[in-house]
């Protein structure tokens, strides 16, 4: 009888403790969110879109005088929008194509060739990237430029399509195409009449994702776009991001406030993101 | 025809990936060869990292062993917080509003950028651990582990709920009928017949801290040395690279390249390994 207490006891123990450390590991999240959005709510205004980032001596005296620090981070939205962007046309029609590829032909030894190193890619630290594209792109072009921030970003993004492409493919029933083909369809448009649209749930949510992890991006940046203090829309030059800025304003002391202030702005767009993507994701599901 | 093209395109598409893999391997050796061809093998072993103009001397070993040091503490101490989510998420509480909550909570804690962990880390954490008498100021292997502990508890969580989630019912079930508790099924039964997959979702997550950069380069301290302790102050792969990147040219360039290549050998041999365990074992 005493046994059974004791396991009874345990087993009421590890519930506790399973409950326990869960609860703890949600009070990151919100202590982050929390610490940045109180931190960084001051600095939120209408220059904070539309002026570039001040100097550190316009920076000093506002803050020396209790005001919040003038201008904005609109160099780093421009960047930022432009480099994703880039990025995301570059990356996405050949991750879409590869997903098909391995979903077609699951058992080849060229796919399972293509999907390891894919998954070894996905692996790669982003700053890795980062000196690849450095002596590929920006050595050869002779500078910095948000192109070569495009391609490092398009780099990290197109393994993560590809994945998401092949098992939103692989999710869907055979009976789909095979029902396709036995109308008499061709193979081309059954792939992009039939397969390609029923997944286009999971595809565009994977594009989401990979959108949203690399939209925070730094070290690869801090190697190819290198960083600019005005908005830049030649794609051909250095250009900033919200990212770089936040790295730039650690590094400034008089600009403490505005690193909270683009923190919260990178938290709210990626944390949008992913909730829109988890969304899509919950209406598509079959 | 169409049908060709297509198939062509699809195909043209896999190459590219492997093109874009072979590349960077290319351009990293090529990189990397004149500090291999000034050093040798030695590269790796050396502690030293001076650049005096006349004598520089480069060697990897003091930031190989901070990025292994920082990257296994941060598995160890995200282990208990990421198996108890996995377990709460795939087992305990299967399918409840909770679990639904704690999970996507989770997965937002993977979307948070790193630079956001640096500065909170920067600004919260470590206050807390000088307050806490851990170091003077607070900077070193320790607060960057804690941080990206933190960061790595997504990916372990995630894909070892999956693996909990994937075992039979039918042997939880015996284990029930002959009258074992649910703790006694989690870890008697459960555990053991997910532990492949669980350990290679460990071995994942390692592979990510490992290549983490700015979070650590904000936290690490920034010293070229061999840390001797776990509050030490150190470098890692990523940070060095991080930090001496921009003004670096010549040997140090190359050097900074070596390490990048012995970065990316190193995530890629994690990975390998972590996906030859769940094919071997995938249940």
């Amino acid at each position: 009888m005493n046994k059974l207490k004791y396991r009874s006891w345990k087993n009421k123990f590890g519930v506790f403790i399973i409950c326990f450390f869960s609860l703890l590991t949600a009070i990151p999240l919100f202590a982050i969110i929390i610490k940045v959005f109180v931190k960084g709510i001051r600095q939120i205004n209408f220059d904070f879109f539309t002026k570039t980032t001040p100097d550190t001596f316009d920076a000093m005296l506002a803050v020396n005088n209790g005001e919040v620090i003038p201008g904005g981070v609109a160099n780093g939205i421009v960047g930022t929008l432009l480099m994703v962007l880039m990025a995301a046309v570059v990356a996405v029609p050949p991750g879409i194509l590869c997903g098909i590829y391995l979903s077609e032909n699951k058992k080849g030894r060229f796919s399972s060739i293509v999907r390891f190193v894919s998954d070894i890619l996905q692996g790669t630290p982003s700053i890795v990237i980062g000196i690849v594209v450095y002596a590929f792109i920006v050595v050869p072009m002779k500078g910095y430029s948000a192109v070569a921030g495009a391609i490092s970003l398009a780099i990290m993004m197109l393994p993560l399509i590809v994945r998401s492409t092949e098992e939103s493919l692989n999710m869907l029933p055979s009976s789909l195409k095979e029902a396709g083909l036995a109308l008499g369809a061709s193979y081309s448009s059954v792939v992009f009449k039939v397969l390609l649209p029923s997944a286009f749930g999971g595809i565009f949510t994977g594009i989401l994702l990979a959108v949203s992890r690399v939209i925070g991006e730094t070290a690869p940046l801090m190697l190819t776009a290198l960083g600019s203090s005005m908005v830049q829309w030649n794609v051909l030059r250095p250009s900033s991001s919200i990212s770089l800025l936040i790295w730039e304003c650690y590094n400034d002391p008089n600009m403490q406030s505005m690193i909270w202030s683009a923190s919260l702005f990178l938290l709210f767009v990626v944390l949008l993101l992913n909730f829109i993507a988890k969304r899509i994701s919950l209406k598509w599901r079959m | 025809m169409k049908d060709k093209v297509v198939k062509i395109l699809t195909f043209i598409a896999a190459v590219i990936i492997l093109i874009i893999c072979g590349g960077m391997v290319y351009s990293l050796v090529t990189g990397a060869v004149p500090a291999f061809e000034k050093f040798g093998v030695d590269f790796i072993f050396k502690k030293d990292w001076q650049y005096t103009p006349d004598n520089e001397q480069y060697g990897a070993l003091p930031f190989i062993v901070g990025t292994l040091i920082t990257a296994f503490l941060a598995v160890i101490i995200s282990f208990p917080f990421s198996m108890a989510v996995s377990l709460f998420v795939g087992e305990y509480f299967k399918d409840t509003k909770v679990a639904a909550f704690l999970g996507t909570a989770t997965e937002l804690l993977a979307g948070i950028p790193s630079i956001v962990y640096g500065l909170w880390g920067f600004y919260v954490l470590r206050p807390i651990m000088v307050g806490m008498g851990l170091s003077e100021q607070g900077f070193g292997i320790m607060t960057s582990s804690v941080v990206l502990a933190i960061m790595i508890i997504p990916y372990a969580a995630s894909l070892s709920s999956e693996f909990i989630r994937m075992v039979p019912n039918d042997i939880k079930e015996g284990a029930y009928s002959l009258g074992a508790t649910k703790y006694e099924v989690v870890f008697h039964v459960i555990l053991p017949a997910a532990a492949s997959g669980i350990s290679s979702s460990y071995i994942l997550s390692l592979g990510r801290a490992l290549g983490e950069t700015m979070a650590v380069t904000m936290l690490i301290g920034n010293t070229n040395t061999l840390p001797t302790s776990l509050t030490d102050t150190a470098n890692t792969m990523a940070s060095i690279i991080a930090n001496q990147f921009g003004e670096a040219a010549g040997l140090k360039l190359s050097a900074l390249i070596a390490i990048g290549l012995l970065l990316f050998l190193i995530t890629a041999l994690i990975n390998f390994i972590a996906k030859m365990i769940i094919k071997k074992y995938a249940i």
